[in-house]
């Protein structure tokens, strides 16, 4: 074994990895790396899906009185653009990067459940599938990403389009928060020795926070859902007017989850952001304590301010108050956020790769999405901008160029780490321009189109209101977004079968993630390092660059016989049987538990497509297999 | 935490003090009585009183703390048990109260 | 040095030794823990929801009111709604059964205490004094399945009696979200004495016993434990305060 004086070579041939390949290998995965590399093949491909969508509507939308889709059609467009990039696309995308990452940042072998982390994947796959499927069958669902109540009942929506949504929802709620648990249980507690919560790297930290918001926020939809999958199937009258019901209960209960869920579709690009401006000015995050404490704020407020989604129903001056004030609060740890990672810049060694470039523009972009939020936190203001273009293009510079503007920076640079390979960095100039330049053109102009008064959602508008070439401007964005797509598909796919030349540590990092071969061995940490500082990599390459930082560890020594040895660069290769490691077993049984619970949720459809017996049969049928999946997953042993 | 203190953390993880046998009964004859206090009260005319719902509901807090203090034992276990569940229990219960609110099920003032 | 750990690791004879963790603690109870959270949010919503639509439904029958088949008439007492013009014939009486819950929170209440003991007999396997039967975990596991099987035949003979009495889930706001929330409720206890009836199996086949298996008992009790807090809350606030 390489002694830590040795300097490791440079270019360490990769592990013959793991010698797993195949799709059998795939399916049966529980390596929290593979299941992370699944998340983000999943995750890209479904954003091909939603991106096409809006390349539709953007058609649609170029000229007045556009006749490229029906208005049905549209509907059906627009709602699956919004449920696909939240649910399939940022959301797993952040999943894979939570997997990817936490352990090894943190210095763990996997995650706590490395099988029920298997199973997340399962079921947001098929929930995917089984939500996605209906657009090719004209019945997608066509009430928008919210599916506001009653507007969503038997009464107003009959047809099949909306089963899909409420069911394909539930399924993907019981992803995320198995995910979660499990991320919880990781950070907590499998940290490695002298790896104290304020030494934690930023996208971990920014992770742990999410994944209290997914546990405490997705309940409430969960519920919202399930009264209106009991209305929609079962004639109860939750959603009813008729009967007394309150048209806000549906509202109320969706943003209580919406809101926060808002932070989790861009907490992790914050600590993705966080991750990638301090290797590329070569100096530490600037502001670490205050970092998290406003991370671990925003989390906290989010749950607060949720119904200033709702200003416009007429909630009573003092509901009003309270939500805008809370709103407005929310702005100033963001705020502090964005000065931090200007400061982290400001007189660091700057290296613009196009990872950096994308995080640069991700402060930058989102800063716009910020401000024009703040903005629409006044309730009175609020009334001029809700459901028009204004807001759409608010949350467009907030989720895409916050969001996929951060995680396409996140993509470039952990592509090494993930792979052993580089992306091409000529290519990523490409794409990261035509990404930059297309989602300008298409959102800045919709803050005049909203300003005018062009409402969302309407499937087409007449000439003569003003808000012809904003719209025009608007679409050809978008095809400058569609070159930087298909730049950044080529550039993936390509590169994935490339050159394997990427050290373990191609960037000069500071973290633990950096300190072992790229791509990792399967059990990732040979030795548990022993975690002396915020950048443990740094200390031993460049000691300058953490001479600031505080480093303590008075029971180096204790921790040391015990469990760890002191940080070094990793080098070992070899397997873990090899180095007597013990790893869980691969399992094809978290698919076949994930798979049987969509079917059963899948059956309730039956309920209106085929008779109720079919429906019922299907449901024992199905439950039973669940449940005898989940117990022989439970009986057999992890390692 | 230092390092120090997670070790000897670990240490007193498996050997933190318990709810014994006797107190079990105890807290079992407790939840007994408050409950048999509360379906008593909802038959005695304390019931048309304007006390009558806070104190069903602190005795309600009271069984609801007990049982999560001794037959969970969350008064013996380790803090980051208390904190998941208080913080989450606390969110749920100002959801609640925000939402009894916003529907003019409670009034400030 | 570094493969002297190595070595050292590998040859530990028990395979939890390989692993190290922060804290110490049981991953699967704080999973648990969190779980309990994210379960603590979904039966606020639920109560949210009933308590908001309280009083709301358009027609009966009521909770704690009598009402009339006929109209919208409330009352206090019998009496009150026929002097109000309803038909003797037509009088609902309020659906809550107060004798019958209390009894079957009883139970709950005491299926709890049940847990804890099962526990306590896993913990002490093999200890003078534990192998009686009745100290045994066998029996108490037993007693705890068996009283959350019999608070789901009450709840199955509630649910029936109200349907008798015209409420079903479909009738009004109340029937909706009480027969939701409760049967929530009721779907947690059903789990939970499949889990039970589980753990029993596994103590006929091979008896429970050892740190692992007081680890497996404990994660069933917290899980049990929360079904039963979260009646305390419902038998409170939906059954007694009105
Ligand atoms: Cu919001």
């Amino acid at each position: 074994m390489a002694s830590s004086a040795a300097p490791a070579p440079a270019f360490a041939a990769a592990p013959a990895a793991t010698g797993q390949s195949g799709l059998w290998s795939w399916l049966t995965t529980v390596d929290h790396k593979r299941i992370g590399m699944l998340y983000l093949w999943t995750s890209l491909a479904f954003l091909f899906v939603g991106g096409t969508e809006a390349f539709i509507l953007r058609l649609q939308l170029a000229h007045p009185n556009g006749q490229v889709v029906s208005a049905e059609v549209y509907n059906q467009l627009f709602t699956m653009h919004g449920t696909t990039m939240i649910f399939l696309v940022v959301m797993p995308l952040s999943a894979a990067f939570f997997n990817f990452l936490i352990p090894l940042q943190i210095g763990a072998r996997d995650v706590a459940f490395p099988r029920l982390n298997a199973f997340s994947y399962w079921v947001y796959l098929f929930g995917g599938i089984f939500i996605t499927l209906p657009v090719f069958f004209n019945v997608a669902p066509d009430a928008g990403w919210f599916g506001y109540a009653p507007l969503t009942t038997n009464q107003f929506s009959p047809g099949i389009h909306i089963d899909f949504w409420v069911l394909g929802l539930q399924i993907l709620g019981v992803s995320s928060l198995a995910a979660a648990v499990n991320f919880i249980t990781t950070i907590i507690h499998m940290r490695a020795p002298g790896m104290s919560m304020a030494r934690m790297p930023m996208f971990t930290w920014m992770s742990f926070v999410v994944q209290f918001m997914l546990v405490l926020a997705f309940p409430a939809i969960t519920i919202a859902l399930f009264f209106l999958q009991f209305d929609r199937f079962f004639g109860t009258q939750f959603y009813e007017l008729a009967a007394g019901a309150d048209p806000l209960l549906w509202q109320h209960l969706f943003w209580i989850f919406g809101h926060p869920e808002v932070y989790i579709l861009v907490l992790p690009t914050f600590g993705l952001v966080s991750e990638i401006t301090p290797t590329f000015s070569e100096k530490p995050l600037f502001g670490y304590n205050v970092m998290v404490f406003s991370g671990i704020l925003i989390g906290f407020l989010g749950f607060g301010v949720w119904a200033h989604h709702m200003f416009a129903v007429g909630m009573g001056a003092t509901a009003d108050t309270i939500f805008g004030i809370g709103t407005m609060l929310i702005g100033i740890p963001t705020g502090i956020k964005i000065f931090n990672w200007i400061a982290t810049m400001w007189g660091g060694n700057l290296r613009f790769t196009v990872a950096m470039k994308f995080a640069i523009a991700f402060v930058a972009l989102f800063l716009i999405g910020g401000v024009s939020g703040v903005m629409h936190a006044s309730p009175p203001t609020d009334l001029q901008q809700t459901d028009t273009y204004f807001i759409v293009a608010h949350f467009h510079y907030v989720l895409f160029g916050g969001s996929v503007m951060g995680i396409m920076g996140g993509i470039y640079h952990y592509f090494p780490k993930m792979t052993g390979r580089f992306l091409s960095e000529k290519l990523g100039n490409w794409h990261f321009w035509m990404f930059f330049i297309g989602m300008n053109l298409t959102f800045f102009p919709m803050h005049f189109s909203g300003m005018l008064g062009m409402p969302r959602r309407v499937y087409t508008y007449d000439a003569g209101q003003g808000w012809d070439t904003f719209n025009l401007i608007s679409t050809i964005g978008v095809v400058f977004q569609g070159i930087g797509l298909f730049v950044f598909a080529y550039n993936f796919l390509k590169s994935w079968k490339g050159e394997k030349n990427a050290p373990g540590d191609p960037w000069s990092a500071g973290t633990l993630e950096w300190s072992i071969p790229s791509p990792p061995p399967e059990y990732n940490f040979a030795q548990l390092p022993i975690v002396t500082s915020r950048y443990p990599l740094w200390d031993i390459k460049h000691p300058e660059r953490t001479a600031e930082l505080r480093h303590s560890d008075p029971d180096t020594a204790v921790v040391a016989e015990a469990h760890g040895v002191p940080m070094l660069e990793q080098t070992e290769t070899r397997t873990a049987k090899a180095l007597g490691i013990p790893m869980p077993f691969p399992t094809i049984k978290p698919l076949f538990a994930a798979l049987f619970m969509v079917m059963l949720f899948a059956s309730l459809i039956f309920l209106h497509t085929a008779s109720l017996q079919v429906a019922v049969v299907s449901m024992i049928g199905t439950t039973l297999l669940f449940i005898g999946a989940v117990y022989s997953w439970l009986t057999s042993p992890l390692e | 935490m230092s390092d120090s203190a997670a070790i000897v953390d670990r240490a007193h993880a498996d050997h933190k003090a318990h709810p014994t046998w006797k107190q079990y009964k105890w807290v079992a004859l407790w939840l007994t009585v408050i409950t048999a206090v509360e379906v008593w009260v909802y038959y005695t005319p304390f019931r048309e009183s304007p006390l009558f719902a806070p104190t069903l509901l602190a005795m309600s807090a009271a069984k609801f703390a007990i049982v999560v203090m001794f037959y969970m034992h969350l008064k013996y276990d380790h803090w980051v048990f208390r904190r998941l569940f208080v913080g989450s229990l606390v969110a749920a219960m100002g959801i609640l109260m925000a939402l009894l609110f916003l529907f003019s099920k409670l009034k400030i003032g | 040095m570094a493969t002297a750990a190595i070595a050292e690791s590998s040859a530990a004879p028990h395979g939890e030794h390989t692993h190290y963790t922060t804290t110490g603690l049981e991953n699967r109870k704080i999973a648990m823990w969190t779980l309990i959270g994210s379960e603590c949010m979904i039966f606020a919503s639920l109560i949210s929801t009933y308590l908001v639509y309280k009083g709301r439904s358009k027609v009966g029958p009521w909770p704690h009111d009598w009402g009339c088949k006929t109209s919208a008439i409330v009352g206090k007492t019998a009496a009150a709604v026929q002097a109000a013009g309803c038909a003797a014939a037509d009088v609902m009486k309020p659906v809550l059964d107060i004798p019958i819950t209390s009894q079957s929170t009883f139970v709950l209440l005491m299926s709890s205490l049940a847990m804890v003991l099962a526990l306590e007999g896993v913990e002490n396997h093999g200890k003078p004094g534990y192998d009686r039967w009745y100290k045994g975990s066998r029996f108490w596991l037993a007693m705890t399945a068996l009283m959350g099987a019999a608070f789901l035949g009450y709840q199955a003979y509630e649910f029936t009696s109200f349907v008798h009495e015209g409420l079903t889930i479909r009738t009004n706001l109340f029937g909706s979200s009480f027969f939701t929330l409760t049967g929530f409720h009721g779907t947690h206890v059903a789990v939970g004495v499949l889990w039970l009836v589980s753990l029993l199996a596994i103590d006929m086949k091979r008896g429970l016993k050892g740190a692992t298996d007081v680890l497996l008992v404990d994660i069933a009790a917290l899980y049990w434990h929360f079904v039963d807090v979260v009646w305390i809350a419902i038998f409170t606030l939906i059954y007694l305060i009105q």
